[in-house]
């Protein structure tokens, strides 16, 4: 193939890869082994894992309270009492920070397993069955990605908040509430991704081999396609964590998601704007949080597309 | 040409449509009715309160409601808003201008960006200056629009009192003055959007190049002896574009919510802070309102990009 261009800086050319020694290597290990040698997704994992660390861990260590508030350190900079500083109550940013790590992380990554259930089943139903139940998911799916997302996501949340707040309380109300909304409305391009790689991997000889020995629809999707069509998912989902990160920020952000007391990263910019002449501490230190997240996550989903692209070379 | 686009005009109807579904149904479904309020009110008898409900059909079966919502809608009957005390549709109107004015200028900055990084790292795959574009990319793209104009608001007006952080759709100034004002407050709320769309755009300009540049017609165009220059802008540049056409108009809902964000941020008079301070009223015709109005502008702009793909690919034709 005439100036053919490997798919990234760290995947080889197709020669190499046929002339290294054949050892068996398990394709978890190979996929490791390729994924080491983007540095800069190694680099977001390590940034990442030590965030989630001190999100998990942080608040057993640093034992200062949420909503402390001392009046006589109203918006203080940064200092050895307050790392993080102080908000206009006298609440320390360090600690609310962490606690608003754990809510944006944990929201993340509940959207993102509710968006990947969802879209996997509508992508493989879709990319299984021909005809009209396919044409249908797929106009859905069409349907879906053309509503205007963030204005649906505020709509919804106004709607359906007070009610979920009054059955289960304002933290886990809200919270279902965000994942649910996020996640019914980030499935669409992995329902899209699963049903594409089906159509390709239903006409393969392995899964015409299994149809042969006698497989029913549901062990060969289950046992032969599902397990092919998983790289791409997989990083499907990491952008996924990030986009939905982004949209919990956004929605508390516009003073839409979380209530004041539970001071999540969107939040605490939101209560921090009207004081960034006097205080831009304040809101830097959740923005960067935030920032820092998604940009790890997108380094590592970068790297981990990397690794799990069957074709390695493009 | 006309076939083609009156073809593209029937598809988008039966979505406006499943928008329009979607959106009742989540209205109808909320707990809670314009009249909850008034239950709760003493001075209102319970037979006033169920005759005024029978009068506007509260109690109607669901379906009967979306009909003559409907209906109403294509009437130009938009509603009336409780809290502005004018029509909806006015209310609208005023606002839509200044939106589309923000997010033209922003996609506008935006293509200026991606294409021409796009297309300059694709032709040089892994040289410097594509290793540092791309990196700048994933980082443009993960800012989340919000902390960016947070940022800039504290550099350019805070901190060097460059340029205003409010948004005034009502200047004073006339004349040269006016467009110099115009211009100052409105670079901030274009760059933030700009930016963060011409960041993701970038990746998908890169690579989409890059899947043109290593086919053979390419290979065979070089060996004509066509200066490199020529090879990439008149031949690969145009087969690049009809994937990214396709991508942009998918990332068309992500643009309007990046404009509810920057709106709200700078506090732009358009139709994202009227959605905000519509839900911030409880004001629901509004609201409703402003949500069709997004979904039509997001349904408008994939038809101009299907019009765009058949005049970039000859091959679909307007068939």
């Amino acid at each position: 193939m005439a100036g053919s261009t490997p798919a990234s800086a760290t995947a080889e050319p197709r020669v190499q890869a046929q002339a290294r020694p054949r050892r068996s290597v398990s394709p978890w290990a190979e996929a490791w082994r390729r994924f080491r040698r983007h540095r800069l997704a190694v680099l977001g994992l390590v940034v990442l894992a030590l965030m989630v660390v001190l999100v998990a861990f942080g608040p057993l260590v640093w034992k200062v309270q949420i909503n402390d508030i001392d009046f006589s350190a109203r918006l203080n900079t940064p200092s050895a009492n307050h790392p993080f500083g102080t908000d206009d109550l006298g609440q320390d940013v360090f600690a609310r920070v962490l606690y608003g790590g754990r809510i944006s992380l944990a929201v993340g990554l509940s959207a993102m397993l509710m968006s990947m259930v969802v879209g996997v089943t509508i992508g493989a139903v879709a990319g299984i069955s021909r005809g009209a139940i396919d044409a249908a998911l797929m106009w859905l799916t069409d349907l879906f990605l053309s509503l205007p997302l963030l204005p649906l996501l505020l709509v919804l949340t106004y709607l359906f908040r007070d009610a979920l707040k009054n059955v289960f309380g304002p933290e886990i109300g809200v919270f279902m509430l965000v994942v649910v909304v996020i996640g019914a409305f980030g499935w669409m391009s992995v329902a899209r991704l699963v049903r594409a790689q089906f159509f390709s991997l239903r006409e393969k000889e392995f899964v015409e081999a299994a149809r042969a020995l006698g497989a029913s629809v549901p062990r060969q999707v289950t046992r032969h396609i599902l397990p092919n069509a998983l790289g791409p998912v997989i990083v499907a989902g990491t952008i996924n964590v990030a986009a939905a990160i982004i949209l919990e920020s956004t929605l508390s952000f516009l003073g839409l998601g979380f209530p004041p007391d539970i001071p999540t990263w969107g939040r605490i910019l939101f209560d921090s704007k009207e004081y960034l002449d006097i205080a831009p501490h304040w809101a830097l230190f959740p923005g960067t949080a935030i920032f820092l997240t998604v940009l790890c996550i997108n380094f590592v989903g970068d790297g981990l597309r990397d690794a799990l692209d069957p074709r390695k070379v493009l | 040409m006309g076939h083609y686009l009156v073809r593209r005009l029937l598809i988008a109807v039966p979505s406006l449509l499943g928008i329009s579904i979607v959106l009742f149904t989540v209205l109808a479904l909320a707990p809670g009715d314009p009249f909850s309020e008034m239950a709760l009110n003493p001075n209102i008898p319970p037979e006033v309160q169920a005759a005024l409900r029978k009068h506007f059909g509260l109690d109607d079966p669901i379906w009967q409601r979306y009909f003559r919502w409907l209906v109403a809608m294509l009437h130009g009957d938009w509603g009336f808003s409780f809290i502005s005390r004018v029509n909806v549709d006015t209310l609208i109107l005023q606002r839509v201008p200044v939106t589309l004015a923000v997010i033209g200028a922003s996609q506008v900055l935006a293509l200026l960006i991606a294409l021409p990084v796009g297309i300059y790292s694709a032709a040089r795959p892994y040289s410097w200056f594509d290793r540092i574009a791309s990196t700048f990319a994933l980082i443009g793209f993960s800012l989340p629009t919000f902390f960016t104009g947070l940022l800039l608001i504290l550099l350019f007006s805070i901190k060097l009192d460059w340029l205003p952080f409010v948004y005034r759709a009502d200047l004073s100034a006339t004349g040269w003055d006016w467009w110099v004002q115009q211009l100052k407050q409105s670079i901030m709320p274009i760059t933030v959007l700009g930016l963060f769309q011409g960041a993701g755009w970038t990746r998908y300009v890169r690579s989409a190049t890059l899947d043109v540049i290593r086919l053979d017609y390419v290979t065979t165009a070089r060996s004509k002896g066509l200066r490199e220059r020529a090879v990439i802008l008149k031949h690969v540049v145009r087969n690049a574009m009809i994937p990214v056409v396709t991508l942009i108009a998918l990332t068309m809902p992500q643009v309007f919510g990046g404009a509810v964000v920057t709106e709200q941020i700078f506090r732009v008079p358009g139709i994202g802070s009227l959605l905000i301070d519509a839900i911030q009223r409880n004001d629901t015709p509004v609201v409703m309102a402003v949500t069709f109005v997004f979904a039509c502008l997001v349904i408008l702009f994939n038809l101009f990009a299907d019009l765009l793909y058949g005049w970039l690919d000859p091959r679909i034709s307007y068939r």
